[in-house]
C-alpha cells in the first residue's frame, strides 16, 4: 500500500518533470492548493465515467439538447491536458474558448468558473498536472444539428455569458463574500438548483431555486424567508454539506456525488461562508396549496402505512440523520415532483460519507407499486404534516418512468 | 493444477462474523488481508431490502437464506451404530452462507457466558467433587475477567440494548444479578416489552425470581457504533431470525463493520470462492496458506503468512480435517482431538393461552424478551439433581409469522379443520416460555469424516454423531418444571409443556448453536487451539467459532464467539506479529 502511493507520486514527479518547467508549480502548498480548488469545484464528479479512473473524463451529461461527453482532464499528452499550457487553461476556466479555439459547452460551467482568480485555476492546473496521466479518448457529443455547431455559442456568449473574476461586494462582510464565490464560483450550485432557458442557460429571475436536469429536481437552496432552506440554521447547511445529513434530509443522487467529491472534504469556514450566504437570499412567495381528493389521500395513506411507514415513521418525522424526514422535506415540497416520484420508483441511496459511512438505502418501489399507487402515495406525502406540495398524477408517474426507461444505458 | 496468487499477510477462511472482526482489526494493524467466502456478496440494499425481507415462503421454507446443501452438507445420526445419512434439508439447524454467514438471519440475542462457564470442569469439581459420568468437559482455558473487555466491545459494536445486573461488583436493580462483573452499561437501553414480556416478569417475580430484559441486537433505539455504522430503531416486523433484517436494525457484520472495512485498501473479499484446504510446508508445522477453488471450477494457491478459520463451526472443524492439521477424534480409543466434544443445546418450553387478552406476538423481534438466570449454569446448587449446568429460562416475543408460529393448546389434532380453529382462535392470545439448556460435552459425541458420502468437490462430508445425553435430558427436565412454574402463574387459560425427549432429531428447528470440534483448552493434550485461539500444531492458523467452545453454556453463542475473536486479534496485534510462533508454551 504505501509501496503503491510512492509509485504514484514518483509517476507524479517524472511526469511533472517531463513538462515545461517554467509553467510548473509544484510546491507542496500549491499543489494543495489546487487540490482544495478542485474539490470546491467537484472536478471529479463530471470527469470521471463510472468505473473509470478519476478525471479522465468520458461521463455523459444528458441535456435538453443531447449527450455531452466530458474530456478527460488528465496531463496525458494527445489525449488529455499535456498540451496545454497554463494560458490555455486560463481561457478555458475564464472565457469558455478551448486550446484550439474552439468555444466550449456551457455544460461545463465555465460563466461560474470566470469568477475564480487567476491564482487559483493556476493552481487547479498545477494539480492536475501531478495525477497519473490517463489516455483515454472523449466519446462524440451526441448533439443534433445545427447545435453541433459551436460558432454558435458565440451568440450564447454573448447573450449568456458575463466574464469576470468575483467581484466582493463592500456592504456586505468577507464570511457572505467568501460564501457568495464559492456558491457562484467554482461550487456552479445553479447549475443543477436554478431553472433554465429555452437556450439552457440559467434564469436570472429563479436563481437557486431549484432546477430540473437528468430527470432529477434540485430543491430550492435559497435560505431566507420563503426559501427552500428557510428552516434550516446554518449549522445544519454545514452538517449536511459537511456529513451528507442532517435533522432535515439525506444527500443521494447527484447531490451525494457532490457531497462525497466536493464538500465533504471543504474546511468548515468556507461551509459556514456557504450557509451565511445561502441563508442571505429570500425566496418568492409560494402559490396557495392545492390540496388532492380525499379518495387520493386516502389511498395514498394506506399505502404510506403498508410500505412507507417503518422508515419514515407515521407523522414524516424519519429519523433524522438516518431515514429521510418527509415532514418539511425541500425535495418532498418541490413544486417539481421528478425527484419524489424517481424516489419512490428507483429507491435512493444516502451517501457514504467520512462520518458516516453507513449507506443507508431505500429500496426501489418501481415493480411493487402501480403509477396510480405512485402518485396517491406520492400525493399524500406532499399534502400530509404540514408539507404543501401539489399532488402527483399517475401520468406522471408513468412519463417518468418512460424517461428513465429511454436515458437508462 | 491451481494457479498461484501473489501472496497475502493474512488470509481468512470465511466472511461472518469473525471474519469481519478479524479482518478490521488487521488491516487496522496494517496487514494485508484477504477473506475468501464461498458464498454470494450481501448487502441490505440489493438482497433483502424491506419490500422483500419478510418473506417467509421464500427465505425459511425455501431456505433461501442458509447454506446450499445440494452441494455440500453433513451426515447425521444419533450414534455409533448406526450408519449416518446426509441431511438434504437443514431442519434443527440452520447454516448461513454468503457475506455476514449465520449472522445475517440469527436473533440477535446477545449473551456473556458466565464466570463459570468457562471454568466448567474445575469449578464443578470443586463444588460437586465429581463431573457426571462420560462427560467430557472441560475449561475454557481463558476467564471471563480476560473476555470482559472483549464483550463490552462488541456490545458497543452492536448497539446492544438491556440493563446492567452487575457494574464494577455492584448489583443494580433489574439487570441480571448472576452476570459476571461488567465494566459498563448496555450501549443501548431495553427494546419495549409487550404484554407477554410483562405477564412473565410479574410470574417471575412472584416466584422470588430476578427478571431482567434479554439483551438484544436489535435496536432499541437509533446508534451510531464507534467506528460510525449506523444502526436504525427496530421496526418490531417480527423477522429476524432466519431473515436478513431491512431496516438496518440488527447488528450484523454487513450492518457494524463492512460500511467501513470494504472501503480500506489492504482489505479484499473474494465471493463464491470455496477453500479446498490449508496447505502446509514439509515439517507439517507451518501453514503456507490455502488452496480455493472459484465459481468457474478454477482452482487457486494462495500463499498467506497467517491463515485464519472464520468459517461456522462444523465447516471449520472439517477443514481442519481434510487439512491434516491435528488427529481426528476417535471415540473408541478417545484419542485425537479435532471432532472431539461437539455440543449443541437442549431447548424446551411451555405455552400459555389467554382467554381475553391479546399478545399480538406479530409486534415481535428476535431479542425482545425477559428472562430469569436463576437456574443457569452453577446459579442454583446441584447437590442431589445428578446433572451439572443449566439455561436461562425466557418469554421471547420473537415473532407470529403465520407459516411457522401456530400455538394450539394440548389436545389439538394435528391437522384438519380443528386444528385451522384451533390455531385461529389462539393465535392472536398466545405465548411461550422457554429454557435455553446447556449441553455438556460427552465421549459420544462428536464430528469426524464420513466413509461415504462426498461434497460437490468430491471431499469426504462431516459426519455427526449425537444424541442427548442423560445430564443435558435430567438438566432440561428440571428446568421444563421451572418453566412450568412460571407459566402457570402468567395469567393464561391453560399452558402446554413442550419437554425435550430423546432421541435427538435433526429435523424440527431447534438453534443453530453447535459447537465444539475445535476445542480450546489449556494444553496440548486437551484441545486444538490455546487460549488464544491458536493451532497447537500449525502456530500459524488460528481458528474461530463457536466450535471452540469445550461445551456449550446455557446462553446463545454469538457474544461469546464475537469476544473470543477481540482476545484472539489482540493476541495477534500485540504478541503473535512481533514473534511470529506459539503464544502458548506446550
Amino acid at each position: 500500500m504505501r509501496a503503491a502511493r510512492t509509485t504514484v507520486a514518483l509517476a507524479a514527479v517524472l511526469m511533472a518533470s517531463a513538462l515545461p518547467a517554467s509553467t510548473q508549480d509544484n510546491s507542496f502548498a500549491q499543489v494543495e492548493r489546487g487540490r482544495y480548488a478542485v474539490a470546491t469545484g467537484n472536478c471529479q464528479g463530471c470527469h470521471t465515467a463510472s468505473g473509470e479512473q478519476p478525471f479522465s473524463g468520458g461521463r455523459p451529461l444528458g441535456t435538453p439538447f443531447g449527450t455531452i461527453y466530458t474530456p478527460n482532464i488528465t496531463f496525458e499528452p494527445e489525449t488529455g491536458l499535456g498540451q496545454w499550457s497554463k494560458d490555455d487553461f486560463w481561457d478555458a476556466m475564464h472565457l469558455g474558448i478551448a486550446r484550439d479555439g474552439s468555444r466550449l459547452y456551457p455544460a461545463f460551467p465555465y460563466p461560474h468558473f470566470t469568477r475564480m482568480p487567476r491564482e487559483e485555476v493556476d493552481a487547479i492546473y498545477d494539480y492536475l498536472s501531478t495525477l497519473p496521466p490517463v489516455k483515454k479518448e472523449k466519446p462524440e457529443n451526441e448533439l443534433p444539428f445545427p447545435l453541433d455547431w459551436r460558432v454558435l455559442l458565440a451568440g450564447w456568449n454573448l447573450m449568456f455569458f458575463d466574464p469576470g473574476v468575483y467581484r466582493p461586494d463592500p456592504a456586505k462582510s468577507d464570511e457572505w463574500n467568501r460564501g457568495a464565490y464559492l456558491v457562484e464560483g467554482p461550487g456552479h450550485c445553479a447549475g443543477c438548483h436554478s431553472e433554465k432557458n429555452l437556450l439552457g442557460a440559467d434564469k436570472e429571475s429563479s436563481h437557486l431555486m431549484g432546477g430540473n436536469l437528468e430527470n432529477w429536481s434540485a430543491p430550492d437552496i435559497r435560505g431566507g424567508k420563503n426559501g427552500g432552506l428557510e428552516d434550516w440554521s446554518e449549522d445544519q447547511i454545514v452538517e449536511f454539506l459537511k456529513t451528507g445529513r442532517n435533522e432535515h434530509t439525506a444527500a443521494f443522487s447527484i447531490m451525494a456525488e457532490v457531497i462525497e467529491l466536493s464538500t465533504q472534504k471543504m474546511t468548515d469556514e468556507d461551509l459556514a461562508a456557504i450557509a451565511v450566504y445561502l441563508k442571505d437570499l429570500d425566496g418568492d412567495e409560494p402559490d396557495p396549496p392545492e390540496r388532492p381528493d380525499d379518495a387520493v389521500l386516502a389511498a395514498g395513506e394506506a399505502i404510506y402505512r403498508d410500505s412507507c411507514n417503518a422508515c419514515h415513521r407515521t407523522n414524516g418525522s424519519g429519523v433524522p440523520r438516518f431515514f429521510a424526514p418527509l415532514r418539511g422535506s425541500g425535495k418532498v415540497n418541490n413544486p417539481d415532483a421528478t425527484t419524489v416520484i424517481r424516489a419512490i420508483l428507483e429507491g435512493a441511496r444516502s451517501v457514504p460519507t467520512a462520518t458516516h459511512p453507513t449507506p443507508l438505502t431505500m429500496p426501489a418501489f418501481d415493480w411493487k407499486l402501480t403509477d396510480e399507487e405512485i402518485a396517491a402515495v406520492a400525493s399524500y406525502v406532499r399534502a400530509s404534516w404540514g408539507n404543501t406540495a401539489p399532488p402527483v398524477s399517475a401520468g406522471d408517474v408513468a412519463d417518468l418512468r418512460e424517461r428513465l426507461k429511454q436515458d437508462s444505458p | 493444477m491451481s494457479r498461484k496468487l501473489p501472496p497475502v499477510d493474512v488470509v481468512l477462511v470465511g466472511f461472518g462474523w469473525t471474519g469481519a472482526i478479524m479482518a478490521q482489526e488487521l488491516t487496522d494493524e496494517g496487514l494485508n488481508v484477504l477473506a475468501l467466502e464461498r458464498g454470494a456478496w450481501r448487502d441490505t440494499a440489493t438482497d433483502f431490502p424491506p419490500t422483500v425481507a419478510p418473506d417467509e415462503l421464500r427465505w425459511y421454507w425455501r431456505r433461501e437464506m442458509f447454506q446450499d446443501n445440494a452441494r455440500d452438507t453433513l451426515t447425521f445420526r444419533n450414534d455409533r451404530s448406526q450408519t449416518a445419512l446426509p441431511m438434504r434439508r437443514w431442519g434443527s439447524f440452520l447454516p448461513g452462507e454468503g457475506v455476514g454467514g449465520s449472522g445475517v438471519h440469527w436473533n440477535g440475542q446477545t449473551w456473556r457466558f458466565l464466570p463459570s462457564d468457562f471454568l466448567a470442569e474445575s469449578h464443578n469439581i470443586q463444588r460437586y467433587g465429581q463431573l457426571p459420568e462420560g462427560l467430557t468437559v472441560q475449561d475454557y482455558g481463558v476467564t471471563y475477567d480476560e473476555l470482559e473487555r472483549h464483550y463490552d466491545r462488541f456490545e458497543k459494536l452492536c448497539g446492544i440494548g438491556g440493563k446492567a445486573g452487575n457494574l464494577n461488583g455492584e448489583l443494580q436493580a433489574g439487570g441480571n444479578p448472576f452476570e459476571g462483573r461488567r465494566s459498563s452499561e448496555y450501549p443501548n437501553p431495553p427494546m419495549h416489552m409487550t404484554f407477554s414480556q410483562k405477564q412473565f416478569a410479574k410470574a417471575a417475580q412472584e416466584l422470588g425470581l430476578n427478571p431482567f430484559p434479554g439483551p438484544s441486537a436489535n435496536m432499541s433505539q437509533a446508534y451510531v457504533n464507534p467506528l460510525g455504522c449506523q444502526l436504525a430503531p427496530c421496526s418490531y416486523c417480527g423477522f429476524c431470525e432466519k431473515f436478513g433484517c431491512g431496516n438496518y436494525s440488527k447488528a450484523t457484520s454487513l450492518t457494524t463493520i463492512l460500511p467501513v472495512l470494504m472501503k480500506k485498501a489492504n482489505f479484499s473479499l473474494k465471493t463464491h470462492n470455496e477453500v479446498l484446504n490449508i496447505t502446509l510446508d514439509k515439517s507439517g508445522r507451518r501453514a503456507t496458506g490455502v488452496r480455493h477453488v472459484d465459481s468457474q471450477g478454477i482452482e487457486y494457491e494462495q500463499p498467506a503468512e497467517l491463515v485464519i478459520v472464520c468459517a461456522y463451526a462444523l465447516w471449520s472443524t472439517r477443514l481442519l480435517m481434510l487439512s491434516g492439521i491435528g488427529e481426528i477424534y476417535n471415540p473408541a480409543t478417545g484419542e485425537g482431538l479435532v471432532g472431539k466434544n461437539y455440543c449443541y443445546q437442549v431447548m424446551s418450553g411451555a405455552d400459555v393461552f389467554y382467554e381475553d387478552k391479546y399478545t399480538n406476538e406479530f409486534v415481535g423481534a428476535g431479542a425482545l424478551g425477559m428472562a430469569v438466570d436463576e437456574y443457569n449454569g452453577d446459579n442454583f446448587d446441584h447437590s442431589g439433581l445428578g446433572f451439572i449446568g443449566g439455561g436461562y429460562i425466557a418469554n421471547w416475543t420473537t415473532n407470529a409469522r403465520p407459516i411457522e408460529t401456530h400455538r394450539t393448546p394440548e389436545g389439538t389434532p394435528s391437522w384438519g379443520s380443528d386444528w385451522k380453529k384451533a390455531v385461529a382462535d389462539n393465535f392472536l392470545t398466545s405465548t411461550g416460555v422457554g429454557a435455553h439448556g446447556a449441553s455438556m460435552a460427552h465421549a459420544n459425541n462428536y464430528l469426524d469424516l464420513d466413509p461415504t458420502y462426498t461434497d460437490a468437490y468430491g471431499r469426504p462430508l462431516m459426519r455427526m454423531t449425537y444424541d442427548f445425553t442423560a445430564n443435558d435430558l435430567a438438566m432440561s427436565a428440571y428446568l421444563t418444571d421451572r418453566v412450568r412454574e412460571i407459566a402457570e402463574r402468567m395469567g393464561g387459560r391453560e399452558i402446554k409443556v413442550k419437554p425435550r425427549q430423546g432421541p435427538y432429531d435433526s429435523m424440527p428447528y431447534q438453534t443453530t448453536h453447535n459447537t465444539g470440534g475445535t476445542i480450546m483448552g489449556t494444553n496440548p493434550t486437551n484441545s486444538v487451539v490455546n487460549r488464544y485461539l491458536q493451532s497447537w500444531d500449525v502456530p500459524n492458523v488460528f481458528v474461530m467459532g463457536a466450535g471452540v467452545f469445550p461445551q456449550n453454556a446455557g446462553y446463545n453463542p454469538t457474544g461469546t464467539v464475537a469476544a473470543l475473536a477481540y482476545w484472539s486479534a489482540e493476541a495477534i496485534r500485540n504478541r503473535y506479529l512481533r514473534s511470529p510462533g506459539p503464544l502458548v508454551q506446550a
